[in-house]
């Protein structure tokens, strides 16, 4: 029997964009990363080339954070009062590609910490680790623009990944990456029309196409996680088609939304019948991350040692198989 | 969309008086100034300016010293467009050939050969078309001649034949209804072009005309137009068009992004 050909060929591959600095490139890091590059859909290399993985950032807090659940504080406890030890101990013992340091202590509502104190913490990853970074603000929007210029001079000339800008608030963040030599998160709620419009308002006051990672939001498994899907495919679709303000990389924030749900978290006490929470949480983060792999996520950051662990394995089999 | 800038040609009196001096500047602003505007191709046409093969590559010279926008090839004579397709930088297209046989046999070897595109108008010796079975016919016939001598279905671009409205009003919508159907031939389908000017040839209400038949082309399948590209709205209200059947993705500064996304 004949099977037709399916093959399709897509005239724009996705941007390139490498994170990290080496000593040659006025960095200190050991290793670069580079991500994108892709000509076609996910893992369809029977269609395309996809020249570079995808890769898992590791997610390292600038506090002790306290409300992470009893099946994260034990791999983490006892290094998470010190980023640099934490983010080592997601290197070394885990084999993070990466690390994101969530600056979330700075949240005015939260712990407050100053400028400063975020510069302190971007440090001692960088001390500590020589793999490149995603510097993540703390959520709220005028204070990311206190703390992320401090935190981008001090990590200037290594490339890091900063985030995230949105549709109102990109200019600042926009400049420091160009003084500093930094790559943009640019960060969407789950609209392909805003995803596209953020591109264009950065590029639009200088930042090239080639500097943005796309954020389009994340949701856990079973909490809209179709939709966002959706909007990465086509969007991904777009940007093969010939849409430049589509041609990004894209990121997906695995372990800040799974690790809050109760399937993730509730014990079998909580709730009988939905099986052991040591095994269901990691799995619940392993899946979910598998889905947005599915849907063209060049970066994943997660939490749970055992679902990054899962996710490379599955990544090795899916490029391996090809 | 496709955007093919139809004004170097010898019909413009500024054209025709530059190529009788040789005078180079005129080409080349409207080289600049087309391409500027968004044009995707720069037709280069003669007219009744000159007979010279020469002359006509001078003009495509003049073209290519200013500008990188590819070139259409606007001839109906074999030995110019042969002449021309080898000073070409980028590939260009052809235009034209119709459907008569011997034409077929002539140009889409040569299309091959130089990788270029070629413009197909569904008309023959016998004449234009004169309903939508005709169109369809004769762009039927280019089509699946250029398929077989090794063409790909996105080097080819059928030209229904656009006819004044003015004087022969029943034609704009047969052409439209031919558009529909060529969208049929294959999958994706090939290339759908007019030259919009001449629907609004000696009407009263031209821009108006040809942004309201080129919109409603658009909606049928078309996705290529040799047109006045420095008529902005003209321009502007295609890219809607397609923003409004789903082609692109929309975003607030969609016409911005359209428009440097193309740009060369």
């Amino acid at each position: 029997m004949n099977i037709p050909d399916v093959k399709q060929s897509w005239p724009n591959p996705i941007n390139e964009v490498t994170i990290g600095a080496t000593k040659e490139e006025g960095g200190t890091r050991s290793t670069t990363i580079t991500i994108g590059g892709t000509g076609t859909l996910p893992f369809l290399s029977f269609e395309g080339s996809s020249p570079h993985r995808p890769v898992i950032a590791m997610e390292v807090w600038d506090f002790a954070p306290a409300d992470w659940p009893e099946e994260l504080e034990k791999y983490f406890s006892d290094v998470w009062d010190d980023p640099g030890k934490w983010a080592k101990k997601c290197v070394d013992e885990f084999n993070a590609d990466l690390i994101c340091l969530r600056l979330q202590g700075c949240d005015p509502d939260g712990e407050n910490k100053s400028s400063a104190e975020a510069a302190e913490a971007v440090k001692k990853v960088l001390e500590a680790v020589t793999v490149p970074l995603i510097i993540w603000g703390c959520g709220n929007k005028e204070k990311n623009n206190e703390i992320l210029p401090v935190c981008s001079q001090t990590a200037a000339g290594e490339r890091c990944l900063l985030g995230t800008i949105t549709e109102d608030n990109y200019k600042t963040l926009v400049a420091l990456c160009k003084a500093d030599k930094h790559k943009l998160i640019a960060e969407s709620p789950v609209d392909i029309n805003i995803a596209k419009q953020v591109n264009i308002l950065a590029a639009d006051i200088g930042l090239a196409a080639e500097d943005i990672v796309i954020y389009p939001s994340t949701g856990s498994l079973g909490y809209g996680i179709e939709y966002v899907y959706s909007i990465m495919e086509r969007g991904r679709i777009a940007g093969l088609s010939g849409d430049k303000m589509w041609a990004m990389p894209l990121l997906a924030d695995i372990g800040k939304e799974v690790w809050k749900v109760k399937e993730a978290v509730a014990t079998e006490e909580e709730v009988p019948g939905w099986g052991n929470h040591v095994q269901r949480g990691p799995l619940w983060e392993a899946i979910t991350a598998l889905v947005y792999l599915q849907s063209g996520s060049d970066i994943i950051i997660m939490r749970h040692p055992k679902a990054v662990g899962e996710l490379k394995k599955y990544i090795n089999s899916l490029i391996n198989k090809n | 969309m496709i955007f093919i800038g139809e004004r170097i040609n010898g019909g413009f009196k500024d054209i025709k008086r530059a190529i009788q001096e040789k005078d180079k500047s005129i080409i080349q602003h409207w080289a600049k100034i087309q391409t500027e505007a968004g044009a995707d191709y720069l037709d280069v046409n003669m007219g009744a300016a000159s007979n010279k093969v020469d002359d006509f590559i001078w003009m495509i010279e003049a073209v290519q010293e200013t500008v990188e926008t590819p070139i259409s090839i606007d001839s109906n004579k074999l030995a110019f467009i042969e002449s021309a397709i080898k000073v070409c930088k980028h590939p260009p297209i052809i235009n034209s050939t119709t459907a008569d046989k011997e034409k077929l046999d002539q140009l889409i070897p040569v299309a091959v050969e130089h990788n270029a595109s070629l413009i197909g108008l569904c008309m023959d010796k016998k004449g234009a078309p004169q309903d939508v079975n005709q169109r369809v016919e004769l762009g039927a016939t280019i089509f699946s001649e250029a398929i077989d001598k090794g063409l790909s279905p996105d080097q080819i671009f059928l030209d229904p034949v656009t006819m004044p409205l003015k004087f022969l009003q029943p034609q704009a919508y047969h052409l439209i209804e031919a558009v529909r159907q060529f969208t049929l031939l294959s999958s994706p389908p090939p290339h759908i072009i007019v030259g919009l000017s001449n629907i609004s040839s000696k009407a009263s209400e031209m821009k108006l005309i040809n942004r309201v038949f080129l919109i409603m082309c658009i909606e049928a399948g078309l996705d290529a137009t040799i047109c006045d590209v420095t008529d902005e709205e003209l321009l502007n209200s295609a890219i809607t068009t397609e923003i409004i059947l789903n082609k692109h993705i929309y975003s607030d500064s969609y016409i911005k992004a359209y428009r440097e996304s193309r740009r060369k």
